[in-house]
C-alpha cells in the first residue's frame, strides 16, 4: 500500500524537476487529445513546441517569442509576489486593459503632435491605471477584509466593458469611417513602442519584462520586503510574530502586480497591438497565472515559463493554420498544463511511501 | 426613452428565469463550501455544464437528457478538482484557477461546431388554474420545471444541512476536519461527494443559461456568472436561504439592466452591462465585515497524517 509522508522541508529536486514533469505530461495528454480530433499527435506536437525554434519559417516565429513571452513574464512577475504572500490578485486581465487604455489615451491626447516626452508619459500612465485599478481590491481588501479574488475578478468584466465603451465612444478614431477603434498608435511615431532592434520583437515591453525579472529576483533574495512576503507565504504564524505588517504587503503586492499588468498593457496597445479595440486583449491576464505556477512563483522560473507560454501560442497558431488544429484546442493544452503541474507537484511537498498493512 | 414599456409582471417572471442559474451554481457552491472546500473553480464547471447539456439537448433532441448530461459534465470536471485538492493535496485557490482556465478551453473546443444552432425549447409548466391567475400566474406559475428545481433544491440543502445527520457531519467536517477525521469520519470522501454535487449544480446552471435563458451556444457565455455565484455564496454567510435572496438581487439587478437598455435610458449600454459586477463588488464590501459565519476549516487542506 502507498502512503503520502509530509517532507520536513519541500524537496529542492522535485521543485525543478515538476515543472518539467508537468511539460512532458502535458505533452503526452495533448497528443492524446490532438489524435481524437483526428491530427497526428507527432506532427502536432513538433509544430507546437519545435518549428516556432528551428523549422522553416523560424526566422519569423523566433520574435514573436519575445512579443507575446514580454507581457506574459511581465505580469506574471507582478502575479508572482502575491500569490507567494498568499494575496490573489486574478484580475490582471483589468489591470492590463486598463493600464493600456490610461497608456494610450495620453498618446492620443497628444496627437499629433511629434516630441519625445510624450512615450514616457505614456508608460507612466499606463503603469499607474493599472496601479489604481488594482488599488480598488486592495483597498478593499484593507479597510473591509474584501475577498481580493472575487473583486479582482469582477473588475475584468468591468474593465472590459469599459474597454468596448473607450474603443465606440472617447478614443474612437474619428477618421476611422465608423469603424470601432482607436487611431492606429503606429502611424503616430511619438507614441509608437517600436522594435528596438528591427527585426528582434525587442520592444521596450519586453525590456522592461527583463528588468522586472531582475527586480523581483533582488527584492525576493535581498530585501527586507521580499523576505517578509517570503516568510508570509511560508510561515504566516511566524510571520505575524515578526512584526510583518500586513496591509502594507496587501497594498504594495497587488499595487505592484498592478501596476506590471498595466504596464504590459500600454506596451502591448502601442506596439504589436497597435490600436485599443473591443478585443484587443488577448488574455494574457489569465494565462500569465499559469506562467507565474509553473515558473514557481521564482523570477528566473517565471522567465522560462513565460517563453514557453509563448512557444504554445506561437505554436498554437502555426498548428491552426496548417493542420487545423482549433483555436481553442491550445486553450486547453495551456489548462491541462496548469492541472497537472499542481497533480505532480504532490512530489515536492510529500514523499510517496510503501507501507505494509498494519494490523488495526 | 420610454419607461412604461416595462411591463412589472414580466420584469419580476424574467428576474425569476435570470436568478436560476446562478442560484443553482451558489447553492451547490455552498455545500462545497460548508465541507471546508473553496472551489474557485464554478466558472469553469458551468461553462463545461452550458456546453455538455446543449450538445446533448442537440443530439437527443430533449432537454431533459441536457440537463442529466450538464449535471454529469459538471461533476466529471468538479472531480477532476477533488482529485487534485483531496488526493493530490494541491492548493485550493489555484486548482480552482486551474479548473476554470481548464474548463474554458474544453468547454469552447467541444462547442466550436455548435456555435449558431438552436437547442429545442425547454417546455413551460402550464399549472391549471395556477398560471392562468393575473400577475402572479405571470410571475410565479409560468416557468420551466428548472426555476422550480433550484427553489426546492435551496430548501433541501437548508433541511439536509440543519435537520439531516448528513448535514450534521458535512458541517463537521468543514468546521473542524480533524475532530471530524478523530470521530472516524471519512473527510476525503464526504469532501469529494460535497465537490462533485457542487460540479453538478453548476453544470445544471450553466445548461440553464445554455438551453433556456439565451438559448444558444457562444464561447465564454456564462461570462462570470461563476463566479458571482461565489460572491453569492459569501454574500449568504453560508446560509442557504440567504443565496435565494442574494440571487433574486443579482437576477433583479440583471433584468433591470437589461430592461433599461431596451427602454433606451441615457446611460452607455456599457455602464449598464457593468452593472452587476460593480454591484457584486459593493455588496461584497457590505458583507464582509461579518466574517464570524465562514466554515473554519474552509481552503485548508486536509491530510490524515499520523
Amino acid at each position: 500500500m502507498l502512503k503520502l509522508e509530509k517532507r520536513p522541508q519541500p524537496s529542492q529536486t522535485f521543485a525543478y524537476l515538476t515543472p518539467i514533469f508537468a511539460i512532458i505530461i502535458t505533452m503526452i495528454a495533448g497528443g492524446l487529445l490532438f489524435m481524437l480530433l483526428g491530427k497526428n499527435p507527432f506532427e502536432a506536437i513538433r509544430t507546437i513546441f519545435w518549428d516556432p525554434l528551428f523549422g522553416e519559417f523560424a526566422f519569423y516565429y523566433r520574435p514573436q517569442l519575445l512579443v507575446k513571452g514580454g507581457p506574459l513574464i511581465l505580469i506574471a512577475i507582478g502575479l508572482s509576489l502575491g500569490f507567494r504572500a498568499g494575496i490573489w490578485n486574478i484580475g490582471a486581465e483589468g489591470q492590463y486593459i486598463i493600464g493600456a487604455i490610461c497608456g494610450a489615451g495620453v498618446g492620443l491626447a497628444f496627437y499629433p503632435m511629434e516630441a519625445w516626452f510624450i512615450f514616457p508619459l505614456m508608460i507612466i500612465a499606463g503603469a499607474l491605471g493599472g496601479w489604481a485599478w488594482a488599488m480598488i481590491p486592495a483597498l478593499l481588501k484593507v479597510k473591509f477584509q474584501t475577498n481580493e479574488i472575487l473583486v479582482s475578478l469582477m473588475l475584468v468584466y468591468v474593465a472590459e466593458q469599459l474597454l468596448a465603451s473607450m474603443s465606440l465612444g472617447l478614443l474612437k478614431n474619428p477618421e476611422g469611417h465608423g469603424f470601432p477603434g482607436s487611431r492606429n498608435l503606429k502611424d503616430y511615431s511619438s507614441a509608437f513602442n517600436d522594435e528596438i532592434i528591427t527585426g528582434s520583437g525587442m520592444h521596450w515591453g519586453v525590456i522592461t519584462a527583463f528588468i522586472a525579472v531582475i527586480f523581483a529576483y533582488i527584492l525576493l533574495n535581498r530585501h527586507m520586503l521580499g523576505f517578509s512576503i517570503r516568510l508570509t507565504g511560508e510561515a504566516p504564524r511566524a510571520a505575524k510574530f515578526s512584526s510583518v505588517n500586513p496591509t502594507r504587503l496587501i497594498l504594495f503586492c497587488l499595487g505592484m502586480s498592478g501596476a506590471l499588468a498595466g504596464l504590459a498593457g500600454l506596451f502591448e496597445v502601442s506596439g504589436p497591438a497597435g490600436q485599443i479595440s473591443i478585443d484587443f486583449n488577448t488574455g494574457y491576464g489569465f494565462t500569465a497565472i499559469i506562467v507565474a505556477f509553473l515558473g514557481r512563483l521564482h523570477p528566473i522560473g517565471i522567465l522560462f515559463a513565460g517563453l514557453l507560454m509563448a512557444l504554445t501560442y506561437i505554436g498554437g497558431e502555426i498548428a491552426q493554420a496548417n493542420l487545423g488544429l482549433p483555436a481553442a484546442a491550445i486553450q486547453l493544452f495551456q489548462g491541462m498544463l496548469l492541472f497537472f503541474l499542481l497533480a505532480v507537484d504532490l512530489l515536492t511537498n510529500y514523499r510517496i511511501k510503501r507501507v505494509r498493512k498494519e494490523t488495526v | 426613452m420610454d419607461l412604461s414599456a416595462i411591463n412589472p409582471a414580466l420584469l419580476l417572471a424574467s428576474l425569476l428565469v435570470a436568478a436560476t442559474p446562478i442560484l443553482l451554481a451558489g447553492i451547490g457552491e455552498l455545500v462545497v463550501e460548508r465541507a471546508g472546500v473553496l472551489n474557485l473553480g464554478v466558472e469553469g464547471m458551468m461553462i463545461t455544464g452550458a456546453i455538455c447539456g446543449f450538445m446533448a439537448t442537440i443530439v437527443t433532441g430533449s432537454p431533459v437528457f441536457g440537463f442529466v448530461f450538464a449535471a454529469i459534465g459538471g461533476a466529471t470536471l468538479a472531480f477532476l478538482f477533488a482529485l487534485l485538492t483531496q488526493y493530490a493535496l494541491a492548493n485550493q485557490v489555484a486548482s480552482g484557477l486551474a479548473l476554470t482556465l481548464f474548463g474554458l478551453g474544453l468547454s469552447s473546443l467541444l462547442g466550436q461546431d455548435y456555435v449558431g444552432l438552436k437547442p429545442p425549447s425547454t417546455p413551460k409548466l402550464d399549472i391549471p388554474f395556477l398560471s392562468d391567475l393575473p400577475f402572479i400566474g405571470t410571475v410565479l406559475f409560468n416557468h420551466d420545471i428548472i426555476v422550480y428545481l433550484g427553489i426546492a433544491l435551496v430548501a433541501l440543502v437548508w433541511a439536509a444541512l440543519k435537520y439531516s445527520r448528513i448535514g450534521l457531519i458535512l458541517r463537521a467536517v468543514g468546521e473542524n476536519h480533524d475532530a471530524a477525521h478523530a470521530l472516524g469520519y471519512k473527510v476525503v470522501r464526504i469532501r469529494v461527494l460535497a465537490i462533485m454535487f457542487g460540479g453538478a449544480c453548476a453544470g445544471l446552471g450553466g445548461a440553464y443559461i445554455s438551453l433556456i435563458r439565451v438559448p444558444q451556444w457562444t464561447e465564454g457565455m456564462t461570462a462570470g456568472a461563476g463566479w458571482i455565484a461565489l460572491a453569492l455564496v459569501v454574500f449568504a454567510s453560508w446560509k442557504p436561504w440567504r443565496v435565494l435572496l442574494g440571487a433574486w438581487l443579482f437576477g433583479g439587478v440583471t433584468v433591470l439592466q437589461l430592461n433599461l437598455q431596451a427602454a433606451g435610458v441615457a446611460i452607455p449600454v456599457e455602464f449598464l452591462s457593468m452593472s452587476p459586477y460593480i454591484i457584486t463588488i459593493v455588496v461584497l464590501v457590505i458583507m464582509s465585515a461579518d466574517k464570524s459565519r465562514a466554515p473554519a476549516s474552509l481552503g485548508r487542506i486536509f491530510h490524515a497524517s499520523s
